[in-house]
C-alpha cells in the first residue's frame, strides 16, 4: 500500500506541474459558475439580478395594478425596477444596457380596457439581456391574458343578456378592482431547492467532478504510452498496487476540487451546502460513484486522448441529464424519470435536499446509497477489465 | 557517457555457484500464436548473456517474463535465488531493467524521477540521495539534475533511461534493445556501459538483433526465432556450428528471389537467403563451388557485382539454424 501512495504522490505533484489538472479540477469550474451565478443569479443568491423600469402614461387603475402589484413581486425576486419617465428614456436605458427592459403603460389603457377597446402594454427590452427581456415579456403577456379572460367574462354576461347595462358597469368596476391574481411565487417540492448561486456552484462541482476524476484512469494510459507503466511494473509492485495508486490518485484529485470549490463558492459566492457532514458524505460519494464510471469508460478506450474524449462524451451527456445546467425535475416527465440513471442526478438530488440547512446527513442516505451502489458496480467492472490496461504493451 | 561502474554493488562474487538468473520453459502464447515456445536459460555473475534473433523472434516477450512485465502460460524465473511469481514482488527488486523505449517522466527533473524510482525499490532516503547522486555522475547529468527531463537531449535521457535501472544496485541488469534509434556515439557509449558493468560483477541480460553488437559483448548467446532458442553457447561453441562451412556473401541485382530458390535446390548449398541487395550462402568448400554459384545466379536472372567469403560469424551461424537472416 505504501507503494500506491507513492505512485500516487507522483501523480499528483505532475498533476501540479502541468497544470492542466488544476484548470480542469478547480479554476474552470469556479469560473463557470462564478459567471452563470453573475449573469443568471443574483449576488444574494436570489433568482434575479436585472433592472427594470416602468412608464406610466396611463395612470389609471390597470397600470396600477401592475406597477403596485405585479411588479413588486419580481423586486421579491432580486430586480430592482425604476421609473423611467418617459418612452425615449425607457428606450435610452435599453440601448444603454442600464435596464434589461422597459414596461410601457400607454395613455388611456385602464379606459381602453374597461370599455372592451384595442389596448397594448408596450415592452422595450435591451437586445444583449435575453433573459430579463423574456421575463418581461413572460410578465407582460400573463397580465394581458388576466385581462382578456376578466374582459371574456364580461363580454359572455353580455352576450347571454341576462345583465342590464348598470349591472355590466358594476362588473366591470369590480373587475378592475379585484387584485391581479398574477404572482411571481417562489415554490418548491419536499423542501429540496437550491438558491441560484448554490445551485450553479453545485451543477458545475458536480459536472467537472466528472472530468477530474478520469484523470487518474487517463494516467494509467498516459504510464503506458510513456513507456513508464513497463518501469512500473518492473518494479518491486503489484499490478494491484498500480491501479490502487490511480484510484487513490483520482479519489484525492476528485475530493479536494470539490472541497475547494464548496468552500470557494461558500465564501466568494455566498453559496449555501447546508449541513457539513451531510454535504461531506455526499461529496465522497459522489466521487466513489464518479471514479467507477469513468474509470469503466477509460477501460474502453486504448489510448489515454481516446479515453479522455469517451470521459468527455460520458460526463457531458450524463451531466446535462442528470441536471447540472438546469433542474431536470422541471423537465418532461420521460426525460425526469430517465435522469435517474445518471450518477449526476443523484448527486444533485441530495445536495439540494441539503442545501440552505433544509435536510440532514439522514434525509440524503437514500441518494448516497444509489451513488455508492452505483461507483461499487461501475468500479468493479472497470477493475476487472484494468487487467489487459495494467499489461506491458 | 562516463563508464558506468557499480560500486557497493548487490552483486554476489563470481565464484558463488548460484546463477543470478534461471529461468526454464518459459512459453506465451497470444491467441493461437506461439510467442515463445520453452525458452530457458542461466546467467552467472559477471557474465553477459545475449538474445540474438530477428524482431518479432520472441527476444522482448522473454524478458517480459523474466521481469515480471508479462504473465507467463508456463516456465519459472528465479532471480537470486527467488522465484518470480505474479503474487511476490521480491525478487523483481535484484533486476534492473532498461525498457526499449524510453521510460522516465517528461516533467519531472532528472533527480525526481530517481527519487521516485528509488522509493519504489524501498530505498532508504539519505540512501536515495546518495545514489542518485553517483548515478547523475556516472551518467554525466549531475548538473542538468533539477531540469524536467522533457528538456534533456535524446542521448541525456537514454543515459538517464539507463541510470534509473542501475539505481538500486540490482545483481541482474536486463538491456531490451537499447541501442536501436541511437546515434552511433552514444551505441558506442551504452556498449562500454555494458561491459564496465559486466566487468564489476552484474550479470546482464541484452537482446540484440545486431550481431556486432552481441559478438562484443555477450560471453554467451542464445539465438532465438520463433520463440524457441535454436541454439546457445559462446561465440566460438555457436561458430562451431557451422564446421567446414564458409559463409559466402554475393552483392547482386535482378530476380533475387529466382536465384536464392535456384542456389537453394543444390545439394552443394546448406542455406541461401536473399537480402535487399544481395544473396547469403552457406556451404563447404566455397571457393570450388564458386562458378557452379554464378552461373546459376546468371540463370535465374540475376547478376553478381561482387562476391565476398566471410570470416564464419554469428550471422551465418542463424542463417545455418533458421535460414533466414538476421534483418530479416
Amino acid at each position: 500500500m505504501k507503494n500506491a501512495f507513492i505512485i500516487a504522490s507522483k501523480d499528483l505533484m505532475r498533476s501540479v506541474r502541468d497544470r492542466s489538472a488544476i484548470v480542469t479540477a478547480i479554476v474552470a469550474p469556479f469560473a463557470l459558475a462564478f459567471i452563470l451565478s453573475t449573469v443568471l443569479g443574483g449576488e444574494d443568491g436570489s433568482s434575479l439580478n436585472v433592472t427594470f423600469a416602468t412608464v406610466d402614461q396611463d395612470g389609471g387603475p390597470v397600470s396600477t395594478v401592475l406597477i403596485d402589484e405585479i411588479l413588486p413581486s419580481l423586486e421579491q425576486e432580486g430586480a430592482e425596477l425604476v421609473d423611467a419617465g418617459s418612452v425615449e428614456g425607457a428606450r435610452r436605458m435599453a440601448e444603454d444596457g442600464d435596464i434589461a427592459a422597459a414596461f410601457v403603460l400607454p395613455e388611456g389603457l385602464s379606459e381602453a380596457v374597461q370599455s372592451n377597446e384595442p389596448a397594448e402594454i408596450t415592452v422595450i427590452a435591451d437586445p444583449e439581456a435575453e433573459i430579463g427581456g423574456q421575463i418581461a415579456r413572460g410578465v407582460a403577456e400573463g397580465f394581458a391574458a388576466e385581462l382578456n379572460a376578466a374582459r371574456l367574462s364580461i363580454g359572455t354576461v353580455i352576450a347571454s343578456g341576462a345583465a342590464d347595462p348598470s349591472e355590466i358597469q358594476g362588473l366591470q368596476q369590480e373587475a378592475s378592482d379585484v387584485p391581479m391574481p398574477t404572482r411571481l411565487v417562489k415554490s418548491s417540492a419536499g423542501g429540496r431547492q437550491f438558491d441560484s448561486n448554490t445551485f450553479f456552484a453545485a451543477g458545475i462541482a458536480v459536472f467537472f467532478l466528472f472530468f477530474t476524476v478520469q484523470l487518474g484512469a487517463v494516467s494509467l494510459l498516459q504510464e503506458r504510452k510513456e513507456g513508464t507503466l513497463a518501469r512500473l511494473l518492473a518494479a518491486p509492485v503489484s499490478r494491484a498496487t498500480i491501479v490502487s495508486a490511480k484510484a487513490i490518485y483520482s479519489f484525492v484529485l476528485g475530493a479536494l476540487s470539490m472541497t475547494i470549490l464548496i468552500v470557494a463558492s461558500t465564501f466568494l459566492m455566498g453559496a449555501q451546502w447546508g449541513d457539513p457532514l451531510g454535504v461531506a458524505v455526499v461529496v465522497l460519494s459522489a466521487v466513489f460513484a464518479a471514479m467507477g464510471l469513468q474509470s469503466l469508460v477509460a477501460t474502453l478506450a486504448s489510448t489515454d486522448e481516446q479515453a479522455a474524449g469517451y470521459g468527455a462524451i460520458v460526463g457531458v451527456t450524463l451531466g446535462l441529464l442528470g441536471g447540472t445546467f438546469f433542474p431536470i425535475a422541471q423537465g418532461p416527465g420521460l426525460i425526469s424519470r430517465l435522469s435517474f440513471v445518471s450518477p449526476h442526478r443523484w448527486i444533485m438530488r441530495s445536495l439540494g435536499e441539503l442545501s440552505g440547512g433544509a435536510g440532514t446527513l439522514a434525509d440524503v442516505l437514500p441518494s448516497v446509497a444509489v451513488l455508492l451502489l452505483f461507483g461499487a458496480i461501475t468500479g468493479a467492472v472497470a477493475l476487472y477489465r484494468s487487467r489487459s490496461l495494467v499489461a506491458a504493451s | 557517457m562516463t563508464a558506468i561502474a557499480q560500486t557497493e554493488s548487490g552483486v554476489p562474487s563470481s565464484t558463488d555457484a548460484r546463477p543470478i538468473l534461471d529461468c526454464r520453459g518459459l512459453e506465451k502464447s497470444y491467441g493461437d500464436r506461439r510467442a515463445v515456445a520453452g525458452v530457458g536459460f542461466e546467467i552467472a555473475a559477471g557474465e553477459t548473456y545475449g538474445l540474438l534473433g530477428p524482431n518479432g523472434a520472441g527476444k522482448t516477450t522473454t524478458i517480459s517474463m523474466v521481469c515480471g512485465l508479462l504473465s507467463r502460460d508456463a516456465g519459472e524465473v528465479v532471480v537470486n535465488g527467488k522465484p518470480l511469481t505474479p503474487s511476490s514482488t521480491d525478487a523483481k527488486t535484484a533486476i534492473g531493467y532498461v525498457p526499449q523505449d524510453l521510460a522516465i517522466y517528461p516533467d519531472l527533473t532528472a533527480k525526481e524521477n530517481l527519487t521516485f524510482f528509488g522509493r519504489l525499490y524501498g530505498m532508504a532516503r539519505v540512501d536515495i540521495r546518495q545514489r542518485s547522486k553517483e548515478i547523475l555522475e556516472i551518467t554525466g547529468l549531475a548538473d542538468r539534475a533539477d531540469e524536467r527531463t522533457d528538456e534533456f537531449s535524446g542521448g541525456m535521457k537514454r543515459r538517464l533511461n539507463i541510470g534509473i535501472a542501475l539505481l538500486h544496485r540490482p545483481s541482474l541488469l536486463v538491456l531490451d534493445e537499447p541501442t536501436v534509434g541511437v546515434d552511433p556515439q552514444s551505441r558506442n557509449a551504452i556498449l562500454g556501459n555494458v561491459e564496465a558493468l559486466s566487468g564489476a560483477g552484474m550479470a546482464v541480460l541484452y537482446t540484440t538483433h545486431y550481431m556486432e553488437e552481441a559478438e562484443r559483448l555477450c560471453d554467451r548467446v542464445g539465438i532465438i526465432d520463433e520463440g524457441e532458442i535454436k541454439a546457445e553457447g559462446t561465440r566460438r561453441e555457436l561458430v562451431a556450428i557451422l564446421g567446414e562451412h564458409d559463409h559466402v556473401s554475393l552483392d547482386a541485382t535482378g530476380d533475387l528471389t529466382g536465384a536464392a530458390r535456384a542456389l537453394a535446390s543444390l545439394e552443394t548449398i546448406a542455406e541461401a537467403t536473399h537480402r535487399e541487395s544481395g544473396i547469403d550462402l552457406i556451404l563447404a568448400n566455397a571457393s570450388r563451388h564458386l562458378p557452379q554459384i554464378l552461373e546459376t545466379v546468371a540463370q535465374a536472372d540475376a547478376e553478381v557485382t561482387s562476391v565476398n567469403v566471410v570470416e564464419p560469424d554469428l550471422e551465418a551461424v542463424f542463417l545455418k539454424l533458421t535460414g533466414k537472416a538476421l534483418r530479416d
